[in-house]
């Protein structure tokens, strides 16, 4: 029987988990983050999820413990936040090179120093390049969904790699909305049991991870990549698929908002999303043709896609809650190198804002839109970053 | 290479196709009148190099890599490293 339930962020995470039955759970708190794991080791305790939850000893213990149960075949599943996620940091790379599966809800919060608790997307850009799958949701019921097809992605035996599901620390972490909860025989039909392809086995001996030599590790690096290749379609079709069977559709690699026809564009990545969408239609209804495009897949970066959409603006701007030191917002950069194949490249801008847990206002976001319609007309890209609100 | 890699680096044993007999410069030689087959060099040995029978024990030098913790570790005095030529 499909339900609805008053869930925050982190409260629908846990309840995915109810669905998705791993069997093995290692964690270690971490603000915001805990109370993902606190409700999943309360759903434990009454054997409402039927796993060995492990409490270990640190971020780095939580993920090579589930390094270690994926290695014998097992589902798992572990969620940490900022300096939990650095701390993980050496052992993300072993995971996704070793090609398991395995899915990470990172609840955004910024990186020390000064140390805060607040949120940003600093954690999760700064580990980018770790070969991880990196999905960013604005809702809680994005949330929820997104973690039941991170699991069908990451198993996917084309795809074969981790996955991290990004939600913003507090604004989605700690706020509560009404989340859709779909009946437990549903998700069995659209997630099946897992099957691993590489699990230990005694009576068919298998090194694991071996110390390669350079004959062999680039094609490993190689098929590595492949399976970025090949989870681009794969996020697009379970997205589809879903809609199918249960009705929502949070995007694929990317969700337009309005770009059609738009002149002016707002790349998003996040919750910010929804108030960069109120203030595009606040705009719209006074007949500016001004859009918002969502990017929910950081990795694999869907570059053809925002290419296509970015194209024909006469300016975009970009959102970043990181910064990349020394250089820009580092959705910027990445947005900017997927329109150097177009013809005419719209001028954009780079707006840094949402820092340490900072709002970002409503009117902040119609500014945005005004300075991207006073940056038409300028040739080229414009190397220009803008922080919003600074005081 | 001997066999075609899968896709992940996990790899049938024992079609090892990544070996580490080649790195190598003191070879352990096996004196079979001193041992007694106590197999504490086949405990020791990190490679797996040291395999065992009923009869003996004898050195993969595919794998071995020259450590010399079996000579090290072997009460006997059986085994002596030497150098390669
Ligand atoms: S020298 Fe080292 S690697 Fe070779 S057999 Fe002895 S212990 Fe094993
Ligand atoms: S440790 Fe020495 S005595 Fe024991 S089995 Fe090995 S070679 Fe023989």
């Amino acid at each position: 029987m499909r339900e609805r339930k008053f869930l925050s962020g982190n409260h629908a995470v846990a309840y995915a988990v109810k669905y998705i039955q791993p069997e093995v759970i290692a964690a270690y708190p971490i603000t915001p983050q805990s109370s993902i794991v606190e409700k999943i080791s309360q759903f434990v305790a009454n054997r409402e999820v039927d796993a060995d939850f492990i409490r270990v000893e640190s971020e780095h213990a939580a993920l090579s413990a589930c390094y270690g149960a994926a290695c014998a075949g097992c589902r798992v599943f572990t969620a940490t936040s900022s300096q939990g996620l650095a701390y993980m940091a050496e052992m993300l790379p072993y995971v996704s090179g070793s090609r398991f599966p395995m899915v990470m809800p990172v609840v955004n919060r910024s990186m020390a120093a000064p140390w805060t608790i607040w949120g940003d997307q600093q954690d999760a850009i700064s580990q980018r390049d770790t070969g991880w799958i990196q999905l960013f949701v604005e809702n809680a019921q994005e949330a929820f969904d997104t973690c039941l097809q991170a699991y069908r992605l990451a198993e996917d035996p084309a795809v074969l790699t981790p996955v991290m599901v990004n939600l913003d620390g507090f604004v989605l972490s700690h706020t509560e909305e009404l989340v859709d909860l779909p009946a437990p025989e549903e998700v069995q039909a659209f997630l099946p049991p897992y099957q691993a392809k590489y699990a230990v086995d005694f009576t068919n001996p298998t090194t694991f991870c071996f110390g390669a030599t350079p004959e062999v590790f680039a094609e490993y690096k190689y098929h590595q990549q492949a399976a970025m290749e090949a989870a681009r379609q794969k996020i697009t079709d379970l997205a589809v698929e879903f809609e199918q069977l249960f009705g929502r559709n949070h995007g694929g690699l990317i969700k337009e908002y309005s770009c059609e026809d738009a002149d002016y564009i707002l790349v998003t990545l996040g919750s910010f999303t929804g108030t960069a969408r109120t203030a595009a239609q606040k705009l719209r209804a006074m007949g500016k043709k001004v859009g918002v495009l969502k990017v929910r897949s950081f990795r694999p970066f869907p570059a053809h896609e925002v290419a296509r959409v970015l194209a024909n603006t006469k300016a975009f701007g970009v959102l970043d809650r990181n910064y990349s030191y020394g250089n820009e917002g580092a959705l910027f950069t990445e947005i900017k190198a997927s329109l150097y194949d177009c013809a005419v490249r719209p001028p954009g801008l780079n707006f840094i804002g949402g820092l340490g847990g900072r709002d970002i206002r409503l009117d902040e976001f119609e500014a945005m839109f005004t300075k991207l319609e006073q940056a038409a007309g300028e040739p080229g890209t414009v190397k220009a970053v803008n922080f919003i609100g600074l005081r | 290479m001997t066999v075609a890699l899968p896709s992940a680096p996990h790899l049938p044993n024992p079609n090892r196709p990544i070996t580490t007999g080649s790195w190598r410069t003191f070879r352990p030689v096996l004196d079979h009148e001193k041992c007694n087959l106590c197999l504490l060099c086949w405990v020791y040995c990190a490679d797996g190099a040291m395999k065992r029978s009923e009869e003996a024990v004898m050195v993969d030098l595919e794998f071995c890599k020259g450590c010399g913790i079996c000579a090290k570790e072997c009460h006997k005095d059986a085994i002596d490293m030497v150098e390669e030529g």
